[in-house]
C-alpha cells in the first residue's frame, strides 16, 4: 500500500487546464453545503479534532490549480477553493489521488508521508488529528455525493465505479481486507 | 497453541477493522494522558470504548486496554479512574507499567486481569517473577532488548506468559526508561504518552532539501525523492567524532515476520503488532499477514512469502535484537 | 539539603577509578553511591578496587551504597545482582531485577533509572523497605514537591538529580561499538576513550547528547544551582552530584557552599566555566518547557543564550 514514488495516478494536464478558469464562488457554496451535510452525518469526525475543531486547515491537491481551504469550525465547517497558497495552521498537499485515497482508506498516512508523495506543512499535530479523525469517520465521497442525486443515485454509482476503474483514483471508501 | 495475534487499534474504526481481519486480540486506550499513545484525534471515549469491546466479544476477539503512562504526582486518580472504567467496560485486561498503578489495580480491581507493559522494561526471569509475585501479573510485553535465546531463556525460568513485538515502529532504547523525548520537548513517552511529538516537529523544505526538527534540533536531512522519516529522535542523523550517520538506530522498522517459528518454539504466547497510529486499512493489512503465518505454523505449513515490506517506513526492515547482531 | 554522589556513569580505567573514590573521602559529602550503572562488561576491571574504595569512604564517615546495573538481562548480569544483596551495604536499586533479590523488608535506596513518578509508587516502594529514593531526572519541580511530601509522610529520603550530564536512556545495543563497526560482544571498549562520553551533535553543529556505550546522555550539565531554594523548600532532602572527569571535587566543594548559602548561582556558573569553558549548562526538566533549557542568562563561556 506504500506507494512507490509515480504510482499515484496524477490529474491530467487536459483536465487541470480548464479548472484554472473555473469560477470559484459557486463551488465554495456548494463544498460548505456538502461538508456541513458530512458533519451531521459523522458528528465523530470533529469530535475527534479536540482542540484542533477550530483549526484552518489547507488541503493542496499538488495537481489542480486551487487549494481548499477547510476550517472545521466546531462541526460547523466552512470550505473555500482559492488560487494561490491558501492561508491555514497546516497544511496538506499532494496529488489528488493521495488525498481521496486517504480519505478512503487506501493509502495509509504515514506510508504516503514517508514515501513523500504528501507533504505537510505548518502544525504537523493538527494535520495528524485531521488525518486520524478522518481514518475513523469512514467517509465515503461517492456515496455523500450520491445521497444529493435522487433518482440519479444508481447510474452516479455505475459512473464512479467505471471512473475508478479507469482512473487508478480510488473515489469510495475501499474495503478494509481488500485494500491494496 | 495458535500463537496470540496483538493487534493495535487507534480508534473505533481500527477496531473493528483488526477484529474482521482475523485479530484474536486488540490493544488500546482512552483518549488521554493515560495510554503510550495520546496522540491527536486518536484513541476512544469511555462509550467507544465499551461498544468496541463489545464488538470485539460478539467476533470472539479480546480487547486489552493499556494504562501504560507513568502516572503524575498529585493526580492519580486520572489514572485510577481509567482502570476502574476499563474493567467497567469489559476489558480482558489492562496493559500496566507504573508500580504504584499496578499496586493499586492488584488491590482494588483484583479480577481485572493485569499484563506488564513493555514499558516496565522487565527484561530477565527474575524480573517477570517479582512482577508476577508481587502485583499478579499474568503475561509480559517484552523489551525490544532481547534475543530470541534470551526470550527462550526466560520463558524456560517463568510461568508468566510472554507478548513479543513483531511489527511496527521499533524503539533502540528500553522502553519506559528514556526521556530523550522530553529533553529536547518537555513531552516524553513516560509522562506524556509521546514520543517525538508532532506538535513539536517542524519541516522545512528548501530546493527539495528537507529538513526535518524536533524542538529546533534538526534530526534529518533528506535530499529530493529521498525517503522522509518521521523525526524521531533515536532514528536521527547525527555527528560524533569522526562519523556521521544514523549513530543509534537507522530509519527502519521491526519485522519479525520469519522468526515466528523460532519465536513459537521460545515460548512466546502472543506476538505484538505496533502501531496505534497508523491507518485502519494498513492495521487489517498487517493483521491478515500474520494471521495467516500463524495460522500456517499451526496447520504445519510452511510460511507465507513475507509481503509486508511495502507498508514499512522507510521501507527498510530490521529484525531488530531478536538476531544479536544487531547489538 | 545534603549531597550524595551518584556511581560513575563512565568507563575509567582501574587506577582512575581507586583515585577518584579515595578523593571522594575528603569531598564535602554526605554519601557515596559506587559500583557499576552503565555496562556489566566493564565491571571486571575495577571490581577488586571496590572493597578497598568502600573501606576508605566508610571510614571518612560516608554512607556507602553499591548499584546495581540499570538494565540486566543476561545471566551472569542477574548473578551479579543477586550477589549486590550479600555485600553487607545498602543497595541502590536502578533495575527492579534488585529488588528481586532484596529480602522483603531489607532497606534499600532507590536510584534515578527506577520509574517513580508518584505518591503510589513512593508508598509501595516504602512498604516494601526503601529508605532513600533519587528521583528521575524528567520530573518538574511542581512533581518533585509532590513526591518530597509522599516521601516525608512515608519515612523516605528524597533525592533530586543535581549535577552532571543527564542519564536520557539505555540500551540493550552498544553505539560506541556500533559506530566503531563493532558487535556490543566484541566492543573492545571503545567507550574507555572518552570519560565524559563522546559528545553527539546535530548536522547544523548544534550540541546535543553525549553517547556511552549502551547509555545516551545529554550533551549538558543538569546544574541545580537556580533551585535550590526551591528544592529545600519543597522539602527535597539531598541533591546527586553525578562524577565527572574534570574538577569533580571542586564541583563538591561549590555545591556544599551553594547550600550553605556562601555561593551565589552567578558566581557559581562562573566557577564551573573555569573547570570547562566549553560545559553547557541546563535545568530545564526542573523549570524549563524542557530538558535542554537553561533558567540563566548565561551559559558558563557567558556566551548570550541563543548565541
Amino acid at each position: 500500500m506504500s506507494p512507490s514514488p509515480g504510482q499515484i495516478p496524477q490529474c491530467p494536464a487536459a483536465l487541470a487546464v480548464p479548472l484554472r478558469a473555473l469560477p470559484l464562488a459557486p463551488l465554495t457554496l456548494a463544498l460548505t453545503a456538502f461538508s456541513r451535510g458530512i458533519a451531521r452525518r459523522h458528528p465523530g469526525l470533529f469530535r475527534r479534532l479536540g482542540d484542533y475543531g477550530h483549526t484552518r486547515f489547507v488541503l493542496d491537491p499538488t495537481d489542480l490549480p486551487f487549494v481548499i481551504e477547510l476550517e472545521p469550525n466546531g462541526g460547523a465547517p466552512r470550505v473555500r477553493l482559492t488560487r494561490g497558497k491558501g492561508q491555514g495552521a497546516a497544511r496538506i498537499a499532494g496529488p489528488l489521488a493521495a488525498l481521496l485515497g486517504l480519505v478512503h482508506g487506501a493509502y495509509d498516512g504515514d506510508a504516503l508521508f514517508f514515501s513523500r508523495d504528501l507533504v505537510i506543512e505548518g502544525d504537523t499535530s493538527a494535520a495528524l488529528a485531521l488525518r486520524n479523525a478522518i481514518d475513523d469517520s469512514e467517509l465515503d465521497l461517492a456515496q455523500e455525493i450520491a445521497r444529493h442525486c435522487g433518482p440519479l443515485q444508481a447510474p452516479l454509482h455505475q459512473l464512479v465505479a467505471r471512473l475508478e476503474r479507469q482512473s487508478g483514483v480510488s473515489l469510495t471508501r475501499r474495503d478494509e481486507a481488500l485494500a491494496w | 497453541m495458535v500463537m496470540e495475534i496483538v493487534c493495535p487499534a487507534g480508534t473505533p474504526a481500527s477496531l473493528r477493522a483488526a477484529v474482521t481481519a482475523g485479530a484474536h486480540t486488540v490493544y488500546c486506550g482512552f483518549a488521554d494522558e493515560t495510554n503510550a499513545r495520546n496522540f491527536p484525534g486518536l484513541n476512544f471515549d469511555r462509550a467507544e470504548m465499551r461498544e468496541g469491546i463489545g464488538f470485539a466479544h460478539a467476533h470472539g476477539a479480546r480487547v486489552l486496554v493499556a494504562i501504560n503512562t507513568f502516572p503524575r504526582a498529585g493526580d492519580e486518580a486520572l489514572w485510577h479512574r481509567a482502570v476502574a472504567d476499563a474493567e467497567s467496560c469489559g476489558a480482558d485486561a489492562v496493559i500496566l507499567a507504573d508500580l504504584g498503578l499496578l499496586d493499586h489495580a492488584a488491590r482494588h480491581h483484583p479480577g481485572l486481569r493485569r499484563h506488564l507493559s513493555v514499558q516496565a522494561a522487565a527484561a530477565n526471569a527474575d524480573a517477570l517473577n517479582f512482577y508476577a509475585e508481587s502485583f499478579g501479573v499474568k503475561r509480559v510485553v517484552l523489551p525490544r532488548v532481547l534475543s530470541v535465546p534470551e526470550i527462550a531463556a526466560i520463558n524456560a525460568e517463568t510461568a508468566v506468559e510472554t507478548e513479543v513485538f513483531v511489527f511496527g515502529g521499533l524503539c533502540v532504547m528500553a522502553e519506559g526508561r528514556c526521556s530523550l523525548s522530553s529533553f529536547a520537548t518537555g513531552r516524553s513517552p513516560n509522562m506524556n504518552g509521546v514520543c517525538s511529538p508532532a506538535s513539536h516537529v517542524a519541516y522545512h523544505d528548501a530546493g527539495g532539501v528537507l529538513d526535518a526538527r524536533l524542538g529546533g534540533y534538526t534530526i534529518h536531512r533528506v535530499g529530493k525523492d529521498e525517503p522522509a522519516p518521521y523525526p524521531t529522535l533515536c532514528k536521527g542523523c547525527f555527528s560524533a567524532g569522526e562519523k556521521t550517520g544514523h549513530l543509534f538506530e537507522d530509519p527502519v522498522s521491526l519485522n519479525a515476520e520469519q522468526l515466528i517459528p523460532q519465536l513459537h518454539k521460545a515460548g512466546v504466547t502472543a506476538l505484538k503488532i505496533e502501531g496505534r497510529q497508523r491507518s485502519r486499512s494498513y492495521v487489517a493489512q498487517v493483521v491478515r499477514n500474520f494471521r495467516a503465518a500463524v495460522d500456517a505454523l499451526e496447520a504445519g505449513k510452511p510460511l507465507p512469502e513475507g509481503m509486508l515490506a511495502r507498508l514499512s517506513e522507510g521501507q527498510a526492515m530490521t529484525t531488530g535484537a531478536y538476531r544479536k547482531t544487531w547489538r | 539539603m545534603d549531597l550524595t554522589v551518584g556511581p560513575l556513569q563512565f568507563f575509567w580505567s582501574a587506577d582512575r577509578w581507586s583515585a577518584f573514590h579515595a578523593g571522594l573521602a575528603s569531598a564535602p559529602v554526605d554519601r557515596v553511591v559506587l559500583g557499576e550503572l552503565v555496562c556489566s562488561k566493564r565491571l571486571p576491571f575495577f571490581q577488586d578496587r571496590i572493597p578497598e574504595a568502600i573501606a576508605t569512604l566508610v571510614a571518612a564517615g560516608k554512607e556507602v551504597a553499591l548499584t546495581s546495573l540499570a538494565l540486566v538481562t543476561l545471566k551472569r548480569e542477574r548473578k551479579a545482582t543477586a550477589d549486590l544483596a550479600a555485600m553487607g551495604l545498602a543497595v541502590e536499586v536502578n533495575d527492579l531485577t534488585a529488588l528481586a533479590h532484596l529480602p522483603e523488608g531489607t532497606p534499600f535506596w532507590v536510584g534515578p533509572m527506577v520509574n517513580v513518578y508518584n505518591e503510589g509508587t513512593i508508598a509501595w516502594l516504602a512498604r516494601r523497605g526503601a529508605t532513600r529514593i533519587c528521583l528521575p531526572p524528567e520530573l518538574p519541580l511542581e512533581s518533585v514537591a509532590q513526591l518530597a511530601r509522599a516521601g516525608a509522610e512515608h519515612g523516605v529520603a528524597i533525592e533530586v538529580w543535581g549535577h552532571g550530564r543527564l542519564p536520557l536512556a539505555i540500551s540493550g545495543r552498544c553505539y560506541h561499538a556500533r559506530m566503531h563497526g563493532r558487535t556490543k560482544d566484541n566492543c573492545q571498549f571503545a567507550c574507555e576513550d572518552d570519560p565524559d562520553g563522546l559528545d553527539v551533535k546535530t548536522l547544523d553543529g548544534q550540541r546535543f547528547l553525549a553517547m556511552n556505550g549502551v547509555q545516551t546522555l545529554s550533551d549538558s550539565h543538569a546544574c541545580a544551582a537556580h533551585q535550590v531554594e526551591a528544592l529545600a523548600e519543597a522539602g527535597v532532602d539531598a541533591l546527586r552530584l553525578s562524577p565527572q572527569s574534570r574538577g569533580f571535587d571542586r564541583i563538591c566543594r561549590m555545591y556544599r557552599q551553594r547550600l550553605d548559602g556562601d555561593l551565589c548561582p552567578d558566581r557559581m556558573v562562573e566557577e564551573l566555566g573555569r573547570i570547562d569553558a566549553g560545559m553547557q549548562l541546563s535545568d530545564g526538566f526542573l523549570t524549563g518547557q524542557r530538558g535542554a533549557d537553561w533558567s540563566g542568562a548565561r551559559q558558563p563561556d557567558a556566551r548570550p543564550l541563543d548565541a
